[in-house]
């Protein structure tokens, strides 16, 4: 398990040691495209974008799709659930403070009542 | 990326967060009290010491300082001993009294601004706070600085919690 994650974090930072794979996965980030769009849009060729799409896909970022002659990208689930771990980190530290807010609010709120203010 | 409404998805506690857009977060809780007394527990140092460094944090609150008025400054000291504390210090922006606080965080190039706002909702209070990071960077690493005070033993808050509900008891 812990391997499997260990190849896949390596897989991960290969894929994104590189501006254009980064480049890549930022444009994904905002619509899915398909490899012809991408090429276009980084100034390369068609060949040369595969190989790029090919390791973004072995890494988890990006999964392909083929529709017709037409071959789809979008973010992978990896980037997908990293990103919601982000957000579930941040999560945990403010919902840890404000639950111990809601008690010293309750608390301070009871203590007003009592004292009749 | 999209940040969707199912990433900010309210949980038990009811607190929802969201990532509004690369440089901003978004939180957002209601709480049970008027707007005066969930202000009272931002800006009197010996509340605010009580919540917002958790016990389940693993780093005590060692001191904290506030001069709650717009250009004031505060500085909130963390750490086990005073020799080797972390100290987190900016200054108020804006002091609205019950109503919204503004405070700059400057112990790095990259600190936020931290927007809050209370708002009477029938007695409970709608309170919305903002971070707003100078680049997506500094928001996609917001959490490294912290790392040492964020390990992941929350069953420390049910300590905190029952001891605050023994206070609250008592009191």
């Amino acid at each position: 398990m812990v391997q499997y994650a260990a190849a896949r974090l390596d897989a991960s930072f290969a894929a994104l040691a590189d501006a254009t794979r980064r480049g890549v996965l930022e444009q994904l980030g905002r619509a899915e495209a398909s490899i012809t769009d991408l090429a276009d849009r980084f100034h390369m060729t068609l060949t040369g974008m595969k190989k790029h799409v090919g390791v973004l896909e072995r890494a988890g970022l990006v999964v392909t799709e083929k529709v017709g002659r037409v071959r789809t990208c979008r973010l992978g689930r990896l980037g997908l659930e990293e990103e919601a771990a982000w957000i579930d980190r941040h999560r945990q530290l403010w919902d840890t403070r404000f639950d111990a807010l809601d008690m010293l609010v309750a608390e301070l709120k009871a203590k007003e009542r009592d004292d009749g203010l | 990326m999209g940040y969707s409404e199912s990433d900010a998805a309210p949980n038990a506690g009811g607190t929802r967060v969201e990532r509004q857009s690369d440089r901003e977060l978004v939180v957002t809780r209601t709480f049970d009290a008027p707007p005066r007394i969930v202000f009272a527990a931002w800006t009197t140092p010996d509340l605010f010491m009580r919540w917002w460094a958790p016990k389940s944090s693993g780093v005590p609150m060692l001191s904290c300082e506030m001069d709650v008025r717009t250009g004031g400054g505060y500085r909130v000291e963390f750490g086990h001993d005073p020799a080797s504390a972390m100290a987190f210090y900016g200054k108020y922006l804006e002091v609205v009294p019950d109503t919204r606080l503004v405070w700059t965080n400057e112990e790095g190039p990259e600190g936020a601004v931290t927007t809050v706002t209370f708002e009477d909702k029938g007695g409970k209070t709608l309170l919305v706070l903002r971070e707003l990071y100078p680049t997506k960077e500094a928001l996609d690493e917001s959490f490294v600085g912290m790392e040492g005070g964020m390990p992941e033993q929350f069953e420390q808050l049910d300590e905190l919690l029952s001891t605050l509900e023994a206070d609250a008891a008592g009191g």
